[in-house]
């Protein structure tokens, strides 16, 4: 009996951790193969000085921790996104940067910003779960300058709102901008008339609902009696949803059953589910569905087998935010608080890899140039949407 | 005397000692297949260690470690396999929270109730399984596993919303959403000044949690409830063999119960060190505590001693991890390889020096036997 049971036990110990190898095994190829790349890239840059604007090779004092939210790099989206912009800044300013991933239940970010400032003048937090630590690491390091990708970094319990402190600054995005965008190319493409929507997290200070709400309506500017479904993997605090494809999945196979043939996703890792069933929907029923990425150009991201589903991307530039703090920090102009990346910087945009939607290209200018010249307001609350 | 217990403690520690090296021995060959230099990254691993600022790293992280590792380790000691601990600390930590947020109490008086709270509803959805056992039957492995998933995903979500609804929960900032943050008066403050006496002025903003009393009190009750109180005999009867228990007169249904939820209120401590930490229960808990309990508990033998050296080796090594990235001494998935294989590695060596030991008990006795005048 006893036996029996530690026999259990041990079998679901090991279940446990070989899952959770798995997990990690992802990660760990897909970090390791850029892994060769991070060495790579100053040698590149060394080699063709004749492409690159600046002959000088540039050189700055300036070093960068940078430090990915849970799932590190490879997960073709976030933050990968931020690690762009990372190596962007250290071909264009020379500066040199380490990076880390927190422990898979996140409970070392504050330990990791320290090891990160301890070495580093300039340290970025990929992901609004920073905002805490960032904060708490910023007041006892008054030597480095943090960035967090995703926060407004504003203290709200003061009035009005201030920066946590003078070496805080918060990089954030005009989400419900660049979701108003394919909302409009999802209605524009759309035979069906019917769109779906699918959300990583519900509740998490209606940071994922900002895109629902620009989704609809840009899907509404273009036909006001489009039907969207939306629906969310989990809701706070449960924060699976960002890294469950497999419930992505479901949910995408079920809107395509319920008649919607393009279904957009702010779901982080998930998203790969979305794209799977756009697949395997497609090929059973031998109607063409869509899915729509979100943060990076998933286009280029994704599993090359499912690529050709993915009607377009939700920009969302984290490589841009993450570069133009770092060069910031190099000509001295860094401010604390928060910056916006809207679409009148491109800090928010659509992506046109794979050619789907160059035929309504001329609409989504129209309307991009609406919003940035402030004739349409994009709401933020899918209620008002 | 001494030659005996000289021999006990030598068979106590043999195994992990064993397990250790092993772990150590495997990782390294991990390390030099991926191609990092193993001695470098132990080394590296060490000198982080070293920093008083590290050490309250490793000691906050295992201090929840150390509360699970013996709320897991309660219910073995009577055969259960508690594998709920996980849905019982995050839902306790959320009621206790928002409890502790509500009202305002003297201090000593207001840390009590939220403890109180947290332990009474860890206890109550720990003991749930157990009436489910008792009554219907229900196998405690399934049934706490299902509670998980109704804790993490259903009742929190749930409350969370129906908090914010009635207003009781202020939005905070756009993405720092949590419980109302509790009164100074409710926090248990930490050991910084204890600490500082015995070494240096603590840097970095550190903190040292004032719930590793809280953890360590729960190890001497732990201890003194198992091997020193008619409860915990009956406790060990029942978890080594059922049967004997009852004809001795233990009501098996009762222990059974009773078990569950003296292992869910200790449970419910876990997340405190959190909400302690933060002042109010956050968004995004740390989630997963419940689950290397488990390990911790197996690691340690259930042995109130065993399980906080187990948390403190776990501990380290998910301190390792972040300096071994920016140093780039090895990749962070190392860590999670050496606490697999300790794992791994401690259970082979339990099952070997117990049968060596085994071996060794029935040659002395057959030596002791042949020894006396026949």
């Amino acid at each position: 009996m006893k036996n029996r049971k530690l026999l259990f036990a041990l079998f679901a110990l090991v279940a446990m951790l070989v899952l959770a190898a798995c997990g990690g095994d992802d990660e760990a190829a897909t970090t390791e193969a850029p892994a060769a790349s991070t060495e790579a890239p100053p040698a590149s840059t060394e080699a063709p000085p004749a492409t690159t604007e600046a002959p000088a090779a540039p050189t700055t004092d300036v070093t960068v921790g940078l430090v990915f939210d849970i799932g590190g790099r490879g997960d073709q989206s976030f933050n990968d996104s931020a690690y762009a912009g990372l190596e962007r800044a250290g071909t264009e300013l020379g500066v040199k940067f380490t990076e880390a991933s927190p422990n898979d239940d996140g409970s070392n970010r504050a330990e990791l910003l320290q090891l990160a400032a301890d070495s580093n003048p300039m340290v970025i937090a990929v992901g609004f779960l920073f905002e805490g630590d960032a904060a708490k690491t910023a007041a006892a390091n008054a030597g480095s300058n943090f960035g967090v990708v995703d926060s407004a970094m504003l203290d709200f319990t003061k009035d009005p709102p201030a920066p946590y402190g003078d070496n805080v600054s918060g990089l954030v995005f005009a989400e419900h901008q660049g979701s108003f965008l394919v909302g409009a190319a999802a209605a524009l493409k759309s035979t069906t008339g019917s769109i779906g929507f699918i959300g990583g997290v519900k509740g998490v200070g209606g940071l994922i609902e900002k895109f629902e709400a620009g989704y609809i309506a840009g899907a509404k500017a273009v036909n006001p009696d489009i039907k969207v479904v939306s629906e969310y993997i989990t809701e706070a605090p449960d924060f699976d949803g960002f890294n469950a494809p497999d419930r992505a999945k479901d949910i995408a196979l079920a809107m395509y059953e319920g008649g919607a043939d393009i279904v957009y996703h702010a779901a982080g890792g998930s998203g790969a589910g979305l794209f799977e069933a756009a697949k395997t929907h497609s090929e059973a029923s031998g109607t063409k569905v869509w899915g729509i990425g979100v943060d990076s150009d998933q286009y280029n991201t994704v599993d090359p087998a499912v690529k050709d589903y993915v009607l377009t991307s939700m920009l969302k530039r984290v490589d841009v935010a993450v570069f133009e703090i770092i060069k910031a920090k190099v000509d001295g102009t860094i401010a604390a608080g928060p910056t916006t990346y809207d679409l009148s910087v491109d800090g928010v945009g659509y992506a046109t890899s794979g050619g789907f939607v160059d035929d309504i290209a001329p609409q989504l200018e129209e309307f991009k140039a609406k919003i940035i010249s402030g004739e349409i307001e994009v709401p933020t609350d899918p209620a008002a949407a | 005397m001494n030659v005996a217990l000289g021999r006990r403690i030598m068979w106590a520690t043999a195994a992990p000692l064993a397990a250790l090296l092993f772990a150590v021995a495997m990782s390294s060959i991990v390390l030099v297949i991926s191609g990092s230099d193993p001695l470098a990254a132990y080394g590296d691993m060490i000198a982080h260690a070293r920093k008083l600022e590290t050490m309250i790293d490793i000691l906050n992280r295992a201090t929840p470690l150390y509360i699970a590792g013996v709320a897991v380790a309660i219910a073995f000691r009577m055969n259960l396999f508690n594998i709920g601990v996980e849905g019982q600390y995050l839902l306790a930590a959320l009621v206790a929270a928002h409890v502790g947020g509500l009202i305002s109490l003297p201090a000593a008086l207001h840390v009590a109730v939220i403890l109180l709270v947290a332990m009474s509803v860890g206890a109550a959805y720990s003991g749930l399984a157990g009436v489910l056992k008792v009554t219907r039957g229900i196998n405690e492995v399934i049934s706490t596993i299902m509670l998980n998933a109704i804790a993490i995903s259903g009742l929190g979500a749930w409350l969370v919303r129906e908090w914010q609804a009635s207003g009781s929960i202020e939005p905070g900032s756009a993405t720092r959403v949590g419980t109302t943050p509790i009164d100074e008066s409710g926090l248990i403050g930490d050991l910084n000044g204890v600490l500082e006496v015995f070494t240096r002025d603590i840097k970095q903003g550190k903190s040292l949690t004032g719930v590793l009393v809280l953890a360590l009190l729960v190890g001497v009750g732990y201890h003194v409830l198992v091997n020193r109180t008619r409860f915990g005999f009956d406790l060990r009867a029942s978890g080594i063999n059922p049967f004997a228990a009852r004809a001795g007169g233990v009501p098996p249904k009762r222990m059974i119960v009773t078990a569950m939820v003296l292992s869910g209120a200790v449970a419910g401590l876990v997340g405190v060190a959190e909400v302690m930490n933060v002042g109010f229960f956050p968004s995004n808990p740390i989630r997963g505590l419940g689950f290397i309990g488990i390990a911790v508990a197996l690691l340690g033998r259930n042995n109130p001693l065993g399980i906080g050296v187990a948390a403190l080796i776990f501990a380290f090594l998910d301190v390792s991890s972040g300096v071994l990235q920016f140093t780039g001494a090895a990749s962070r998935e190392i860590v999670v390889i050496m606490q697999g294989v300790i794992i791994l590695a401690a259970v082979v060596a339990y099952e070997v020096t117990r049968r060596a030991r085994e071996r060794e008990e029935a040659r002395s006795a057959a030596a002791a036997l042949a020894g006396s005048p026949a």
